[in-house]
């Protein structure tokens, strides 16, 4: 690991990857669109792109139990900073994968990180897939978190993605794609947090082309002051499968949140279900927690905590 | 320990819905306050707990003027409240609900041991949320679970048996019977059912906003079972239980 790693750079990576000075296992520390740190492991190996920024992660068939860590900081204002990962997981592997991102700045310029993601997931596969975002700094200039993730899942395969944006992001907008194979299942648990002028944008496009397979996405958000959040889910059922989308989203203030899950039947035995929910935090909530001894303010982040945990 | 004096409470509507009461409530001791639908039980409760602020009238505790105390407040001064249809939440877990009411972290050999008192076992539970997964009967008692860590000096229960099945209501009554063996502080239980006065210490028979007759508990079930009997003898059955 790189001595000359910048503070902030450390400090982003405990808020968006649980580093705690090391990681156990392989990694690649991103700083300012440069590499901070690079190890592979026997099963992971971690290199770079000849031909574009980024890396390529390949997972060894039947890896079992291992971590990696791929997280990426943009330490100051001024950087744009875009990167290609693809991951190549191979068959019968069942892996973490941890690929936080935190944005800095300190004055008027604009701090960005484009993350592209491919996932390769081979067939019995099992994957985990840990994503937080956050901005910081007292700086002007936006914080911006344009993730894209494309998954592409082979016959029995399973990613659970679990995607986080903690706070601090003034604009994001984040892709998703998924194709499922026979037996597929793909679980996609979302969180996020907006306040003052900040937007956020989610789209998912799910393509559920084998029989078996299976999608569940659930999105939990709050929205503050201003903020604006848009979420579109389209879950597209080719064969005999299984699809879920649920939007919650508690508003507060002034701010906007539009709610749009979409679902395509295109096989007869195709069974999707979508939920959407958008409102204030319930009165009655509030008071069962005052008549446990909590203030107003305290009730309502109690709640909130709990809806985005 | 507690004193109501002359309270009142007038609904946004202007129907006077609680009209003068004036109750000494003691120490120790399980009250079952009955009567009719639409009589203004809940709404006392909600008055005692400072969910509705009276029109008028004072409530003392242990001597202290809580009237203009809010919820938050008389909940610190050691009032809980377990609401007749408890709020389900997305993501808080019975585990998170209980120590938030206790207001500490609590080993599992604890929360196990209130959630038993409600016939809940703590590894089908605790980490579950308190949502639309979990039926009325185990709502309903993941509610007073969360009332009983408090261990409060006044405990207030809000027609603990609405809304639940029999199945359900029977561990109620059993979680009830045990409270009353050994009872440390003063249990206020809101109810129409005889199970539940007949454990009552005393019971305060509440008809159109006002104090219609109280007594010990045994000598006041004994008298609305009679009166039941003569009005459903003339076929017309008048709606204590």
């Amino acid at each position: 690991m790189s001595q000359s790693m910048k503070d902030i750079t450390k400090k982003l990576l405990e808020l968006v990857s649980d580093f705690k000075g090391n990681f156990q296992g392989a990694y690649n520390i991103r700083e300012d669109g440069q590499c901070a740190g690079r190890v592979s492991s026997e099963n992971i190996i971690i290199e770079s792109k000849k031909d574009k920024p980024g890396l390529d992660i390949t997972i060894r068939p039947g890896t079992k139990g291992e971590t990696v860590y791929i997280p990426a900081c943009v330490t100051k204002g001024g950087i744009d900073d875009l990167v290609y990962n693809d991951f190549f997981v191979g068959e019968g592997a069942d892996v973490l994968i941890v690929a936080g991102c935190g944005v800095h700045t300190e004055d008027d310029s604009e701090a960005r990180h484009n993350g592209i993601h491919r996932f390769f997931i081979g067939e019995n596969a099992k994957v985990r897939y840990e994503e937080k975002h956050i901005g910081t700094g007292k700086g002007e200039g936006n914080r911006v978190i344009d993730p894209v993730t494309d998954i592409i899942l082979e016959k029995n395969a399973y990613l659970e993605m679990n995607t986080t944006q903690i706070s601090g992001v003034d604009k994001t907008t984040r892709k998703t794609t998924a194709k499922a194979a026979e037996g597929a299942k793909l679980v996609i648990r979302e969180r996020l947090f907006t306040e003052g002028d900040q937007r956020a944008e989610t789209f998912f496009q799910v393509d559920l082309n084998g029989e078996g397979s299976g999608a569940d996405i659930v999105s939990r958000s709050v929205a503050k002051d201003q903020s604006y959040q848009n979420y579109v889910s389209t879950i597209v059922g080719n064969a005999p499968c299984t699809g879920h989308s649920e939007c919650d989203a508690i508003l507060d203030d002034d701010a906007i949140v539009d709610a749009s899950p979409r679902l395509y039947a295109r096989n007869k035995e195709a069974s999707l279900i979508h939920e959407a929910a958008i409102g204030k935090i319930a009165g009655e909530q509030i008071l069962k927690f005052r008549t446990l001894g909590l203030t107003e303010e305290e009730a309502e982040q109690k709640i909130i905590d709990g809806f985005l945990a | 320990m507690l004193e109501l004096q002359n309270i009142c409470w007038t609904a946004p509507d202007g129907k006077e819905v609680l009209k003068n009461i004036n109750l000494k409530i003691k120490e120790d001791k399980l009250i079952a306050i009955t009567g009719p639908n639409g009589s203004g039980k809940t709404t006392l409760a909600r008055v005692l707990m400072g969910i509705e602020k009276p029109t008028s009238g004072r409530i003392l505790m242990n001597g202290e003027d809580i009237t203009d105390l809010n919820v938050t407040e008389r909940a610190r001064k050691g009032i809980s409240f377990a609401f007749q249809q408890p709020v389900r939440f997305k993501g808080i877990t019975v585990k998170q609900m209980i120590e938030t009411a206790a207001g500490k972290q609590m080993n599992k050999e604890s929360l196990c041991s209130i959630l038993q008192k409600v016939g809940l076992c703590a590894n089908d539970y605790l980490h579950r949320d308190i949502d639309a997964t979990l039926s009325g009967g185990e709502i309903k008692r993941i509610e007073i679970a969360s009332v009983l860590a408090r261990h409060t000096p006044l405990t207030i229960f809000d027609e603990p048996e609405a809304g639940i099945d029999l199945w359900s209501f029977q561990n109620l009554i059993e979680a009830f019977d045990e409270m009353r063996n050994d009872l440390d502080g003063t249990l206020v239980i809101i109810s129409h059912q005889e199970r539940i006065l007949r454990i009552a210490d005393e019971i305060i028979m509440i008809a159109d906003g006002t104090v219609a007759d109280r007594g010990p508990g045994p000598e006041m079930v004994a008298k609305m079972l009679a009166s039941e009997h003569a009005n459903s003898r003339c076929c017309s059955r008048k709606e204590v239980f």
